[in-house]
């Protein structure tokens, strides 16, 4: 019940932590100090909760990819020079490709382990992105990214862009058919760009399409260039981390001013520790059990061929998407040509995506006023507007990605390409507001929910009949943990209106935007389910205890001891508020 | 030392736990597990966290066992998976079970063996103290004053010009990461030519045969090149070429022909279209000869061949453009002259 906070003592001979065996630790901390910083971490109290995991696959995944990437870089050859390849796999012998192709070929026919490896790769990277998105969703609905932690959050957006990147990048290396169709497309978005666009396309490839160039240099930009600001940006991402010292969820004890958890050493240390081996384990088993991007059957690059069904990896699905669906919009003016129906979908959207995500810890602040620190975390429910936005956003991307799918889906469900894109036409625009809707309607319903629960109590399901005939419903008080959980609600007030003149006759010149700041704090808070007060609860408890004072005379009965036995523990007794406590002390005697 | 703040910290929250009567953290009864009172279940959890470790160590050595021992070209039938490659399978099995089996080790003995009762330890202002906040300000603005930075206009005006242009190099170098060839076309040149002239001869794309009308029956479908692509190709070193000239050959009934973007660029109902997107530049070969229609497989745009090679669905907004053939004297297929209109995606000088 306390903390362990070991106060190192001065790297002396004979010192506590010598004599318990840190010899090391001295001899590291005379030269570098280091036991300071032991002596606060090694007691570091964390938070447990299952999602607070998330983050922690997307960093082991990423060890993951590191490791296995530096093997790949020791047998593969960033060159497009043409070689013919007379490797072990018989249907490409003698066919000419590039080096990069052969020596990929190479790494998964003739290098014992290297497909393992390639695999492993290439998995852990569809993983590693998958839950950095996992991740944001849980600190964006958790209100994670509030003050302090506004940095943070930009710096998970711009790891995730990263992320895409280094996706991307890595997915265009091994010069298979399929690798340089997503690169030719990724060539006619640059070329749309209006202006600089035609030479940004021969800059970045050094010629026409394809050209000779881009292997080499996306494998700069793969191995070095993104997993260096990568692993830059995770440093600080983990420092801040921290320092800030992690949110958790609401509960019995836990404050906006303490950590309730368990120590780093040993159990965070045995968990985090022991979990990395897990993700890096089930990285390995997915590998060696289900194959990804068999590049052998898609042949060597060549511009003039593609196969019906590509498709992306699936974190590029929802741009893929974006394009397919897309009007064809193109515009001609003064002879120059502007190709809304790429720049739109590919440039423009994406950009909006992404602005949006950064800047949306400090709108909600700007909108809310909200100057506070906030370590204790937001239900989702309590926060129904924000939480619809995020629905709102992931309806959006879902329905994006379905049209990255939509071939596959036509073929599938025999449906025409033409009503499905028509279909995600209009749904793109009309969903996601309804999601928004719907989302904020559930959470007010669940907010109502809870009010009634602290002021009602839950239904016991035993039903009374009273002297005069009259039925009721016992019910009882919700025991102290979900009491915790739904008291850490914290009601914000919409801002109220400016006024245009104040009392003296004084134009207000910022009338404009504070009144747009009060409707959009209107928004979000007006229909807030207000928590009950002390008061109300305390009217309520009479109420609840009105109800076991009618229900007496049968506890009198079940209490004479061999009902009592017969039932093996202690009942529950309405508005005794150490009921829980003694029946759960009562289940832990057995 | 029991930290132990109650109340849910901020905000208007009178309704917190502690004040409603109930227990903060220090008070939550804790359940003792199995191994916390039984010395039995305890030896078991050890061992399970120890037998996890030794058949890691299990597990590696069948994993060099398995480099060492299996053919890397075997195969193996797997239910469910079908046939995979015997190595990779024993390498990822072993390998991966070794792997989580720490893990999963190390968990069960944080779980059943170490301390399982949570602990409270109190947050710290992350605000700087005043003291450090008024250090700060002071040098700063010592090293101000010092350094003149305020009074030295001058100083301060060309250093910040110099600031701005120093980056200037490390753009422009920037330039050549495209040389141009030869000449000096400008990339809308480029993107504007191909091999295609005036009697160039059309060939299959991958041998290099001429082909002549009769090669194509009607409903069919024909991926072509320019004759000189290989010469091109093996001077060039790249498929750059290949990428712009690549075109489909066509055959449907002339009387099925309903427009074509030159009067007479089709020879006995054989029509030439780029194969190469307007939208971003995928090759297309996805035709369907009853309706004509060409099926772009990455973003579905959908061209009418037998109407002047028109958009009638999809996100591509410009039609596939025409090559306009002929026989020549030996009654090959050439084409009677270059594409009129850029070939591939849109681009800004497109016009």
């Amino acid at each position: 019940m306390s903390t362990t906070n070991s106060a190192a003592a001065n790297p002396i001979p004979a010192s506590p932590i010598e004599a318990a065996g840190g010899g090391v630790a001295t001899y590291v901390d005379q030269r570098v100090g280091s036991n300071k910083f032991l002596g606060r971490t090694l007691g570091k109290v964390f938070p447990d909760h299952w999602s607070f995991m998330l983050g922690e696959i997307a960093l082991y995944s990423f060890l993951v990819v590191l490791l296995s990437g530096v093997y790949l870089t020791l047998f593969y050859k960033p060159s497009m020079v043409e070689v013919i390849y007379n490797g072990s796999y018989v249907p490409l012998k003698g066919i000419e490709m590039s080096e990069a192709y052969a020596s990929t070929l190479d790494i998964s026919f003739d290098v014992r382990g290297g497909l393992l490896i390639r695999q492993m790769h290439h998995w852990s990277a569809l993983i590693f992105i998958a839950a950095i998105a996992v991740h944001m969703f849980r600190v964006f609905f958790t209100g994670a990214f509030r003050k302090p932690r506004e940095f943070n959050w930009i710096l998970g957006v711009g790891l995730a862009t990263l992320a895409l990147a280094a996706g991307f990048s890595g997915y265009s290396l091994p010069d298979d058919l399929l690798s340089g169709t997503g690169l030719q497309i990724a060539r006619g978005i640059v070329q749309s760009i209006p202006i600089v666009g035609t030479w940004g396309a021969f800059l970045l490839f050094g010629s026409e399409f394809p050209g000779t160039d881009f292997i080499s240099r996306l494998y700069g930009i793969h191995i070095l260039l993104v997993p260096g600001l990568i692993l830059a940006l995770v440093s600080v991402h983990l420092m801040l981390v921290w320092t800030q010292k992690h949110t958790q969820f609401p509960g019995p004890g836990r404050t906006n001013n303490n950590v309730v958890g368990y120590p780093l050493m040993p159990v965070y240390m045995a968990k985090a520790g022991g979990f990395f081996f897990i993700v890096f384990g089930i990285c390995t088993l997915i590998a060696g059990l289900v194959t990804i991007n068999p590049i052998w059957l898609f042949g060597p690059y060549t511009p003039d061929q593609v196969s019906a069904g590509s498709q992306p990896d699936w974190y590029i699905g929802w741009l893929d998407g974006a394009l397919r669906i897309m009007p064809n919009l193109e515009s001609y003016l003064f002879g120059y040509t502007i190709s809304w129906n790429i720049l739109i979908p590919a440039v423009i959207m994406p950009g909006i995506v992404f602005t949006a995500l950064a800047f949306y810890p400090f709108l909600e602040a700007w909108i809310t006023g909200d100057k506070r620190e906030h370590h204790l975390l937001d239900r989702p429910r309590n926060n129904p507007t924000r939480t619809g936005i995020g629905v709102m956003a992931i309806t959006f991307y879902g329905l994006l990605w379905i049209g990255g799918g939509n071939d596959i889906i036509a073929t599938s469900f025999n449906l025409t390409i033409n009503s499905i894109t028509w279909f995600l036409r209009i749904a793109v625009f009309v969903l996601p507001p309804i999601a928004f809707l719907v989302t904020k309607r559930i959470c007010l319903a669940l907010q109502r929910r809870d009010r009634d629960k602290l002021l009602h109590g839950y239904e016991t399901g035993r039903v009374l009949r009273l002297p005069h005939g009259e039925f009721i419903e016992v019910h009882e008080t919700i025991n102290y943990k979900e009491m915790a959980v739904i008291t850490s609600k914290s009601d914000i007030a919409p801002l109220p209106a400016p006024v245009k003149v104040d009392a003296d006759g004084v134009a207000n010149r910022k009338y404009w935007i504070q009144s747009l700041r009060a409707k959009l704090s209107n928004f979000f808070y007006a229909d807030n389910i207000s928590k009950p007060t002390a008061a109300e609860i305390e009217a309520a408890q009479h109420h609840l205890d009105h109800g076991a004072a009618l229900e007496a005379p049968l506890h009198a009965y079940e209490d004479a001891d061999e009902i009592r036995n017969a039932h093996g523990g202690v009942l529950h007794h309405p508005g005794m508020a150490n009921t829980n406590a003694e029946q759960l002390a009562g289940r832990s005697d057995r | 030392m029991t930290d132990i703040s109650t109340g849910s910290g901020h905000g208007p929250s009178e309704n917190t736990p502690a004040k409603l009567g109930y227990s903060p953290v220090a008070d939550i009864p804790h359940r003792p597990r199995v191994a916390d009172t039984d010395p039995r279940a305890a030896r078991r959890a050890e061992r399970q966290v120890a037998s996890m470790f030794m058949l890691s160590m299990f597990f590696v050595v069948l994993f060099v066992v398995a480099f060492i021992a299996i053919d890397k070209y075997a195969t193996v039938y797997i239910p469910v998976f079908g046939a995979v490659g015997a190595m990779n399978v024993a390498l990822g099995f072993t390998m991966g079970v070794a792997i989580f089996l720490i893990g999963a080790g190390a968990i069960q003995w944080a779980k059943k063996l170490m301390p399982d009762v949570e602990v409270v330890q109190l947050r710290h202002d992350l605000v700087s103290p005043t003291e450090a906040t008024n250090e700060a300000a002071a040098n700063y603005e010592r090293g101000k004053e010092e350094s003149g930075f305020a009074r030295f206009k001058i100083i301060r005006r060309t250093l910040i010009g110099a600031m701005v242009l120093f980056p200037i190099p490390l753009v422009v170098m920037l330039r050549d990461l495209w040389i141009s060839p030869p000449g000096n076309p400008s990339p809308s040149t480029l993107l504007t030519t191909t091999l295609w002239e005036d009697g160039t001869r059309v060939v299959t794309d991958a041998t290099y045969l001429p082909i002549r009308p009769e090669d194509i029956p009607v409903g069919g479908l024909v991926s072509a090149a320019p004759a000189d692509l290989p010469e091109v190709q093996e001077a060039e070193h790249n498929l750059n070429a290949r990428g712009k000239a690549a075109i489909i050959l066509v055959r449907m009934d002339p009387a099925e022909i309903l427009s074509q973007q030159g009067d007479g660029w089709d020879y006995q109902g054989i029509l030439a279209y780029s194969k190469i997107c307007t939208h971003v530049g995928c090759p297309i070969a996805l035709y369907e000869q009853r309706t004509h229609h060409l099926l772009c497989p990455c973003h579905q745009s959908t061209f009418d061949l037998s109407d002047s090679g028109n958009v009638i669905f999809g996100p591509a907004a410009r039609r596939m453009p025409q090559l306009p053939i002929g026989v020549d004297a030996e009654g090959f297929i050439v084409a009677k002259a270059p594409f009129a209109e850029p070939v591939g995606p849109s681009f800004w000088e497109r016009g």
